[in-house]
């Protein structure tokens, strides 16, 4: 545990961008306005699945008020290219067609045209008169049914990729993956005691409230200026100016305020589209999704087919895992299927393992991460694997993790060697809380207990902070905020040079003005670009020392810094403000920045506790009571610490419980509503109990971990768990929901 | 709805009399972003499903999404812009900042305008009424934990100040 | 438009007919223009007539509720909400309250969604329709009102003025239950509404159940709500009752769940709504 004692790290002040985000006047992509502004409208694929014949737009053309149609047509055409996202890649040729159809749609809601027009009413009645021909073709939307040798083919091009080796026929799998640790077949022969399921999740959406928004201004000179809803200004204007084939440095993004992300809003789906309508027309354009094309047709999270199979000694050691996974791609290949590998076994040191990941494309939107992405698929099986083993060794769930747990040594079943890591602490620390200690008692109740993972990483970022007149600070780095991050990397800043949080002035860059920073994603913003900060507020104590030394008369090496980050040399200390005045009185103006690309995943993990009761007679689960415990390495802002854990976990619930992408017989979803989709509501959840856990990062100056995805993790496997204790039923399906679990109850009662 | 005459409207927002021209089919979440640049009502779903532009109507809460810009004929409107009075930030707005009750914001002014409606009604609302009443709004940042206990804060603030 | 009285509406109606929509709470119908489920050329704002926006209460003649009166006027009514439980439960759960401050019992009706919380409720309070139209007003029963999933016997010329439900004594007790997988905002997978009438000796002397997104329209559950007369309030004689309801159960299997589940949900909730409207008659 780390004990340095900080003034600003560990507090918990007002954020900076608090006042303008109560009030109203913060500025989102839908509330910018530029002169001349056209509203622009997507025209969609009705069809799962269906060849594009031929698009007559001549009608919409004629239309009062319409000032640019484009199709396919009028996208360049992108060769095969893979292109680093920051986190995750993307071959830019399914990029430019998923923005917009070439010559086949492959889901409901793929984008076969758009218009600009004076007013979004009308362009939308102008799209509505676009006349598509469209050739249905056999669709499919279940994982394994997609595998199958005779199953609809969504390219034609397409062969597996298996660890290098290439296939020879085309199918719906680009990718197998196959992981292997030990001799895991031998494991099992030598087990006491197997268990094994299959497990199946629902495609779910992040959810986030703002649907997606750009705006797009393309001059007369070739300068292509976008304002938009991004999680990474730098990867969107990369993505574009590829797609658009255009000079990456004729693209301006300028990262408005974002009404959330959670890993939806990396890739770019409007603002190609956007930009070709402005170019056409000579006239800024805005375009915003409407909620039915943001569950159709942005990026949901993997639906999943799982089997996974654990071994154990009588001791309760377990030996031996197998995990075969098949997680959806969606339209075009790329899904989340590597992650969802790495994670199956990530919190159980497991001596022999053996996983095989398929990643596969089917008649459904392009998948995109969310929150964990992959890891929340395979918690739900592994977690309850890992329950049910204690159960029929008799032992408990939580000495069963804890003998298994991994900690600094233990080998992934994909290669890594864990660093110091904290999951035996959050173990600890569940053994200790409140609520674990806390008997559950009541009929149709129980408790259920999941361990999570998320790697957590670093990527790039960038931090130039200006020193003004008064020994203030304007910080500027490029990495949006979603959820107070501006705050908590300030405070790393204002830690280290001995200031207060309110005495920096954060401000998110665009891609002009900020350094390059990769995207706000990976639970990587307080870690890696509060590194940033806090390197750039080195470089500022180092220039400064430098400059002190020609003020005081002294060499730089004998000016120190203290921990306080004031300056002191021969008996004399000041504060950075009064030194910052003073070079400032003395003519020297001051800017420090700073690079940094942190390699080494930063390692969250968590564990939480839930309790539900179960409603025999019709299957609905309420949440009862709800721990959830993570290491944060250390809290920079514990608000906004338990903001995450307490946010990754009600989506986590709601993933478990209600939410789910159902699919009609036609392939098209029939709940792209928020009032269908069932997102948790504020009467559907309890009070979400956080203990944060800090075991210190050591790859970070202040012992930083990335916190943001974990907390979704364990939920469905707790829930499942809970379930389970309360009711005798095992689910192996999400969601969770009361017909399921009714159902489920039903079938186990009649087989007792 | 297709396109018909504008129709001049007289209404009052935020205290101040206001008119405007809107079409028949424009809905009054529409009239206030576009037309009056009053752009802190989100539009999170625009049938009235995630509260994100609820603003109050003649002294209750609606989601202003599923109201014409015809209707609000001699109406008084309440907007997340006008909960502050003048510079200073209504208590449900400092506690959501001081208990870091929001997160990426988009939901918050739904929030707002919806907690001042019934923190006005009944500023000692027990957490299940909170629950109950503001479940017609959406987050999806937070998991709610922290909007209840600064809804809670503010009828504490508010009894003080009363 | 914006007429200030029934007369008006029934001629504009004449002229426009079927291109012409009514736009009380608007939270249906202004979503159901947007998204192109319902066209009109013209949209009639009721909420300017007197008539259609206002609501009495008599002993002899009970309530009458004019068509476009928002849900809350009935739950927040300390009377009202007392005499009419079930009512109160359907208003206080139709969408949000940013719904429920613009949304109408009269709206709710008309829209005639299968699964519409409010129209079971009325149905087992025994509720009319009162119409205007050319001719003058008539009365439907609201049992029969609905005709199948979006679809009431208005014809283009007529609208819904008022619901008349009639007075409740001391020994009525009512109630709405349906079920949602989530706890609000959401559509139900059943709804049942729940109507009874105790004797003296504490028995059933009268009962109406109704059940709501099990078929095409709302139901009354006759057998079943027949079947409780004379009976003791008994747990095992509400279960029962149940059991005959689900009989007339004919759901469909959708996102919402499958026919087995919502037939079996019937008989819970007919059970949970007269334990609740027997408890409530005799408080």
């Amino acid at each position: 545990m780390t004990t340095t004692q900080y003034r600003v790290i560990g507090s918990r002040p007002v954020r900076h961008d608090g006042a303008d985000k109560v009030t109203g006047k913060a500025i989102y992509t839908a509330d910018t306005k530029l002169p001349g502004m056209l509203a622009g409208f997507v025209l969609r694929s009705p069809h799962a699945h269906a060849r594009v014949v031929s698009i007559d737009t001549s009608q919409a053309e004629a239309m009062p008020g319409v000032h640019a149609v484009i199709t396919g047509a009028d996208f360049p055409n992108v060769e095969d290219k893979v292109a680093d996202l920051g986190e995750g890649s993307v071959n830019l040729s399914y990029l430019s067609s998923n923005c917009m159809a070439q010559q086949k749609v492959l889901y409901r809601g793929h984008a076969v045209a758009a218009v600009a027009a004076t007013d979004v009413h009308i362009a939308e009645e102008a799209a509505k008169k676009i006349q598509v021909e469209y050739e249905v073709l056999e669709s499919v939307t279940w994982v394994l049914d997609a595998m199958k040798e005779d199953a609809p083919l969504l390219h034609d091009d397409l062969v597996t990729d298996s660890m290098g080796a290439k296939a020879e026929q085309p199918s719906n799998v680009p990718v197998h993956l196959h992981f292997e640790k030990g001799d895991a077949a031998a494991a099992f022969e030598e087990a006491d005691l197997i268990v094994e399921r299959e497990f199946r999740t629902a495609t779910v959406h992040q959810g986030y409230i703002e649907p997606h928004a750009v705006v797009a201004d393309y001059n007369e000179d070739g300068r292509l200026r976008i304002w938009t809803a991004t999680q990474g200004s730098f990867t969107c204007r990369q993505q574009t100016a590829e797609v658009l084939q255009i000079p990456l440095g004729n693209v301006l993004v300028t990262p408005c305020e974002i009404g959330g992300g959670f890993g939806g809003k990396i890739t770019v789906y409007l603002e190609p589209t956007a930009a070709l309508l402005s170019k056409k027309s000579g006239r800024p354009v805005r375009i915003a999704m409407t909620r039915a094309d943001v569950f159709e047709a942005s990026g949901p999270t993997p639906g999943s087919f799982m089997r996974v199979k654990l071994g154990a000694k009588s001791d309760g050691t377990i030996t031996a895992g197998e995990a075969w996974l098949a997680y959806d791609a969606g339209a075009y290949p790329g899904g989340m299927i590597g992650p969802g590998c790495m994670c199956v076994f990530s919190c159980y040191d497991i001596e022999h393992a053996v996983v095989d990941g398929y990643d596969v494309c089917l008649n459904k939107p392009k998948t995109s991460a969310y929150r964990a992405p992959g890891a929340t698929q395979v918690a739900f099986a592994t977690e309850q694997l890992v329950d049910e083993l204690a159960q029929k060794l008799g032992m408990c769930e939580l000495e069963i993790r804890e003998k298994n747990a991994v900690k600094e040594g233990s080998r992934r079943v994909d290669g890594p060697v864990y660093p110091p890591i904290g999951l035996l602490e959050c173990l600890d620390a569940l053994k200790q809380s409140d609520h674990w200690n806390t008997p559950l008692s009541g009929p149709n109740r129980g408790r259920g207990i999941a361990a999570g993972f998320w790697f957590g990483c670093g990527l790039k970022s960038s931090a130039a902070c200006t020193v003004n007149s008064d020994g203030t600070i304007n910080l500027l780095e490029g990495s949006t905020d979603i959820g107070g991050s501006r705050t908590s990397i300030a405070m790393q800043l204002a830690e280290v040079l001995g200031l207060e949080a309110e005495d920096i002035n954060p401000q998110v860059g665009d891609t002009d003005t900020a350094g390059y920073t990769d995207v706000t994603g990976g639970s990587r913003v307080t870690f890696a670009t509060g590194m940033a900060a806090y390197e750039a507020g080195r470089d500022l104590q180092q220039q400064m020392r430098t400059l002190a030394a020609d003020l005081w008369d002294c060499s730089a090496d004998d000016i120190s810094v203290g921990e306080d980050g004031s300056f002191s040399a021969g008996g004399k200390t000041v504060g950075f403000k009064e030194l910052a005045v003073e070079l400032f009185a003395a003519g020297e103006h001051l800017v420090g920045r700073a690079t940094v690309s942190p390699e080494c995943p930063t390692n969250g993990f968590g564990a939480q506790i839930a309790d539900v009761e179960v409603d025999p007679e019709t299957g609905k689960v309420t949440v009862l009571r709800y721990t959830t415990i993570q290491d944060a390495g250390k809290a920079i802002h514990p608000s906004y610490v338990e903001g995450q854990l307490q946010g990754g976990t009600v989506q986590g619930i709601g993933w478990a419980l209600n939410e789910e992408y159902f699919y009609q017989d036609d392939d098209t979803m029939a709940n792209a509503s928020f009032l269908d989709y069932r997102m948790p509501t504020m009467l559907d959840v309890p009070m979400i109990d956080t203990i944060i856990v800090e075991t210190g990062n050591p790859d970070h100056p202040y012992g930083v971990r990335g916190v943001g995805e974990t907390p979704i993790v364990p939920p469905p496997a707790a829930l499942a768990n809970a379930i389970y204790n309360a009711t005798d039923t095992r689910m192996t399906e999400l969601p969770m929901s009361p017909p399921k679990l009714w159902k489920a109850m039903q079938a186990n009662q009649t087989s007792e | 709805m297709s396109a018909s005459k504008k129709v001049h409207v007289t209404t009052t927002i935020n205290k101040e009399e206001i008119d405007f021209l809107c079409e028949p089919r424009h809905s009054l979440l529409e009239v206030l972003r576009d037309n009056l640049g009053l752009t802190g009502s989100k539009e999170g779903c625009n049938n009235g499903n995630c509260g994100a532009c609820t603003v109050i109507l003649n002294g209750r809460p609606v989601d202003s999404c599923l109201v014409l810009g015809v209707e609000v004929e001699g109406a008084e409107i309440e907007t997340v812009e006008g909960i502050a009075c003048s510079s200073k930030l209504h208590p449900v707005q400092e506690c959501f900042l001081e208990g870091a009750a929001l997160q990426c914001g988009i939901c918050t002014p739904g929030f707002l305008v919806a907690a001042k409606a019934l923190l006005d009604k009944d500023p000692n609302a027990s957490e299940e009424t909170i629950r109950f009443d503001l479940s017609g709004n959406l987050c999806r940042c937070a998991g709610y934990d922290k909007i209840v206990r600064a809804v809670q804060a503010a009828g504490q603030q508010m009894n003080a100040e009363a | 438009m914006a007429p200030n009285s029934v007369s008006e509406v029934v001629s504009l109606l004449s002229e426009h007919g079927d291109r012409a929509k009514m736009l009380a709470g608007g939270t249906d119908i202004i979503v159901q223009l947007r998204e192109g489920l319902r066209e009109a050329d013209v949209v009639i704002d009721i909420k300017k007539i007197e008539d259609i926006t206002s609501f009495h209460y008599c002993e002899e003649n009970g309530l009458s509720l004019g068509a476009a009166v928002a849900c809350y006027h009935l739950y927040e009514h300390p009377q009202l909400s007392q005499l009419y439980g079930a009512l109160a439960d359907s208003t206080h759960i139709i969408g949000g309250w940013q719904i429920q401050s613009r949304a109408s019992v009269g709206g709710n009706l008309c829209n005639a969604s299968p699964a519409a919380d409010s129209i079971p409720s009325l149905i087992a309070l025994n509720a009319e329709a009162v119409i205007a139209g050319p001719e003058g007003q008539r009365t439907v029963a609201v049992q029969d009102f609905c005709t199948g999933p979006g679809r009431n016997v208005l014809e283009n010329n007529e609208l819904l003025v008022a619901i008349q439900i009639p007075a409740q004594g001391g020994e009525c007790g009512s109630a709405y239950e349906r079920f949602i997988p989530r706890n609000e905002m959401d559509i139900a997978v059943v709804g049942v509404g729940s109507w009874i009438r105790l004797s003296d000796d504490g028995t059933i002397a009268e009962s109406r159940i109704s059940l709501g997104a099990v078929a095409a329209t709302p139901l009354f559950a006759e057998e079943a709500s027949a079947s409780l007369v004379g009976k003791e309030p008994t747990e095992e004689n509400f279960a029962a009752a149940g059991e005959l309801a689900k009989k007339i159960a004919t759901p469909i299997s959708d996102m919402r769940g499958t026919d087995e589940y919502r037939t079996h949900l019937v008989g819970v909730l007919v059970k949970r709504t007269l334990t609740t409207a027997a408890l409530r008659a005799q408080n």
